[in-house]
């Protein structure tokens, strides 16, 4: 199935109606007849789309400037969501199975407490990528989130499993409050990584500024970020072969929680 | 007014007219039960169903201050719980604190009519009206906070007795409350004051004051007593959640001295063990002493496994329980009348004082040979939202589901209480007690809680099925003051309840005592203080003797 968007929403629309669990089941006519949101706006999926039928293979493509639509792939548990352009906010949250491909870049909000799948975005993603909703405590609880371009702030917030890996720069507050899981930041740390965070690992090929509630450790060579690494390579990440197989500062911390967390930082 | 309704064929529980489930008619015409309307009115034919007057929440938190932070900073609380707008109804969140409009619907779903809030310092009571208003279908009052209230304890510690009677009477008065609760008496305001400061015994004496609990409890049940309140002092207890404080329960029910006091969410007083230690069940002992002494009554506060907030007055309290599970909290100061603590809270089946808990509270349940004196509650939404009612009711009725659920349990808390042993099956005149009849009497509300003629026209209609949960989740019908709130299942009409409240005569002279406190302690002027009539339009008096 293919959605191509007609007209451009003045206002975000909430088009959580948008993922393969459900369009794959709908004809034509009857994914046209969705209900969605525009603004405070009962409308359809049809006023904004054109839908066609072209592939089945089970995946959903969609075009257009998405850059005010909002929760794409929300929820999903299986199949393919391709997004051909910019998108908006909420992409994948709570999705738990599948894969969703961007071909641009993406809002806020990108896989929020995900559980599962992986979300590839190809272009630069917004804040609180792969991050608990204020007020909960656990972010991601799994799956995997692969962003080419860079980030900005508090980056898996929360997050309590999987994998977040960037390939540019990440805003302040990386991996804030992380409980557990994996972040890899290939550019730059932004300020106050790791504040909070109870246990995990944050992985940056950069040096960058820590708290000071972190202790240096030692500068070794971990087997687990050369596996690391070379699995981001396979996913498409270009990895010069001295951060596989460089030395890394490694810290430990926040100490004001368990002190069970820790950075590497490439050590040139 | 409303069209007269006659309900046939329904199988009737009304324990206060001593009607054990005979197929009985049921007429109700301008709000009220009468004994026959006219041959065309609308008939509900209520066969195989099951009618019972309104149920009545005697202790619950579901408006005021307190409880709007508590739906603010859980935001996460709310959104997996949406309550769309159906009809000319309002929309709301759920979660544990639920939204005001969708506290009423959902208790009205349940098949509940009045509701209590059980603890507002006076300053909240306009806060709280408000929010009462919003709070639809329910006929609802509040309980006053006055344990820890600094002028009243003044005037106790110089031994002013009759001054502290008729503060407390312009107390009540002033604020438009129901009752007068106690919430760990003497204790808020040392914690107030110094760091993990609070009062264990009640014959110690309260840091800042020549007084002891024990003093304000005594005066405390004394002056409801004497102003002849419909309801009595309703006490929460001092060292609420520690082992071994039954013994401060026992002391407190002996302070009472013969006369009428209520000791509120006794499930979290009943616990022997050393301090410091893991509690034991002392379920049995504080259920013999209400079982001997007339003058005492309580409602249980069960715990129910899942999500819950605690809320309370006592401050120091939620400050141990913040330690426990170093999640977000609130703690904030009432000036000069109270202390109050929020936090979020999750009870787990393999914890063993969580499993303790709830065994102890279905011990006291199932070992009260009065059902009229032990009467259901959650403390919602401290032991769990008062959407598990139907869960508890199943619990109590059905033997061996809770001996299965009791499987499901941390066994070392199982085997440390008599629950195993225990036999009893409620019967579902006895439900009608602890959920509906009791609290009414208890409360004074002489118009509720029965189908006797001239009673409040507050009815509910379940459909009779075995599983009593499934039964009790969803009323199929819901009478509020002679009219359906919920028909067939539906939501058919927006209802307001009413405030109730109490205006027990006072001499007004003691206005000259507190007048000069206000000026010296408090940030609101004297003559801004009281709640003018405006609050509580449509409000009903509940009367005292003395009014």
């Amino acid at each position: 199935m293919k959605l191509s968007l007609h007209t451009q929403p003045d206002v975000p629309l909430e088009a959580d109606v948008i993922f393969p669990d459900l369009l794959l089941e709908k004809t034509v006519s009857e994914a046209a007849a969705l209900e969605i949101f525009h603004g405070n706006e009962k409308t359809t999926l049809g006023d904004f789309f054109t839908i066609t039928d072209e592939n089945n293979d089970g995946t959903v493509e969609v075009e257009g400037d998405l850059s005010k639509v909002k929760l794409l792939g929300s929820g999903m548990s299986f199949g393919r969501l391709k997004i051909i352009g910019n998108v908006g906010a909420h992409l994948g949250a709570g999705m738990s199975g599948g894969e969703i491909i961007v071909e641009g870049d993406a809002g806020d909000w990108v896989g929020r407490e995900i559980s599962g799948g992986r979300i590839i975005i190809k272009g630069d993603a917004g804040h609180m990528v792969g991050s608990v909703v204020r007020g909960s405590s656990i972010g991601i609880q799994g799956g995997e989130i692969i962003i080419s371009g860079s980030v900005k702030n508090e980056l898996g917030n929360g997050m309590r499993r999987g994998l977040i890996a960037v390939g540019g720069d990440s805003g302040d507050f990386t991996g804030v409050n992380m409980k557990a899981g994996t972040i890899v930041v290939l550019g730059q740390l932004g300020q106050r990584p790791g504040a909070g965070m109870v246990r995990g690992t944050i992985i940056s090929t950069h040096n960058a500024e820590l708290l000071p509630t972190f202790t240096y450790d030692t500068t070794y060579r971990p087997t687990v970020l050369k596996s690391i690494f070379i699995y981001l390579r396979k996913l498409g990440f270009s990895l010069d072969d001295e951060y596989i197989n460089g030395n890394y500062q490694r810290w430990s911390g926040d100490s004001i929680e368990l002190n069970k967390g820790e950075i590497f930082l490439y050590a040139e | 007014m409303s069209a007269a309704i006659r309900i046939k064929n329904g199988k009737v529980y009304d324990p206060i007219n001593n009607v054990d489930g005979e197929i009985k008619e049921i007429c109700i015409k301008d709000g009220k039960i009468v004994d026959s309307v006219p041959s065309d009115s609308h008939c509900i034919d209520a066969h195989g169903m099951v009618v019972m007057p309104g149920g009545v929440d005697i202790h619950c938190h579901i408006a005021g201050h307190k409880v709007n932070l508590a739906r603010k900073f859980q935001p996460e609380d709310h959104r997996h719980d949406v309550q769309p707008r159906v009809g000319n109804l309002r929309s709301g969140t759920g979660g544990t604190v639920p939204s005001t409009f969708t506290t009423g619907y959902r208790y009205a779903t349940l098949g509940y009519t009045t509701a209590m809030e059980a603890a507002v310092p006076p300053m909240g009571a306009r806060h709280t009206f408000e929010e009462l208003h919003d709070t639809p279908v329910l006929d609802k009052g509040y309980y006053v906070l006055l344990a820890n209230n600094v002028c009243l304890n003044q005037l106790l510690e110089k031994g002013r007795t009759e001054e502290f009677k008729e503060a407390v009477g312009w107390w009540l008065n002033a604020a438009k409350a129901y009752a007068i609760k106690l919430v760990n008496p003497g204790g808020d305001e040392p914690w107030k004051g110094r760091k993990n400061s609070n009062v264990h015994n009640l014959d110690e004496q309260i840091s800042g004051f020549d007084l002891t609990p024990r003093k304000i409890i005594k005066a405390l049940i004394d002056a409801s007593n004497d102003l002849e309140l419909p309801h009595p002092a309703h006490i929460h207890c001092n060292n609420l959640g520690h082992s071994g404080n039954y013994k401060t329960t026992l002391e407190t029910m002996k302070t009472a001295e013969g006369r009428r006091a209520h000791i509120t969410h006794i499930q979290f007083h009943s616990y022997g063990g050393e301090v410091g230690k893991n509690p034991t069940s002392q379920a049995a002992e504080i259920s013999n002493y209400i079982n001997d002494n007339p003058n005492i009554s309580a409602d249980v506060g069960q715990v129910m496994f899942g999500k819950a907030t605690i809320m309370t007055g006592d401050a120091p309290l939620t400050w141990l329980l913040r330690n426990m599970t170093n999640n977000k909290w609130i703690n904030a100061d009432t000036e000069c009348e109270s202390g109050c603590g929020i936090l979020p809270f999750s009870y787990q089946e393999h914890i063993y004082t969580h499993a303790l808990q709830w065994a102890i509270g279905l011990e006291l349940f199932l070992l009260a040979k009065d059902p009229w004196r032990m009467v259901l509650s959650t403390d919602h939404p401290n032991g769990g939202s008062f959407e598990n009612y139907p869960k508890l009711i199943r619990l109590l009725m059905d033997k061996d589901f809770r001996n299965e659920q009791a499987g499901n349990v941390n066994q070392k808390a199982i085997a440390n209480t008599n629950l195993l042993d225990i036999d009893r099956e409620f019967t579902m005149h006895e439900i009608a007690i602890i959920s509906r009849a009791g609290p009414a009497k208890l409360l004074g509300l002489s118009n509720k809680g029965h189908l006797g003629i001239g009673a409040d026209a507050d009815v509910t209609i379940y459909d009779e099925m075995k599983d009593r949960e499934a039964m009790f989740n969803a009323a199929r019908y819901v009478i509020k003051s002679g009219e359906l709130f919920i028909n067939n299942h539906e939501f058919c009409s927006d209802l307001d309840g009413r405030i109730l409240h109490v205006e027990p005569q006072y001499d007004e002279a003691v206005e000259d005592i507190i007048r000069p406190f206000f000026e010296d302690y408090y940030t609101v002027q004297f003559d801004n203080y009281a709640v003018d009539d405006d609050y509580v339009h449509g409000a009903e008096v509940i009367p005292t003797k003395s009014r």
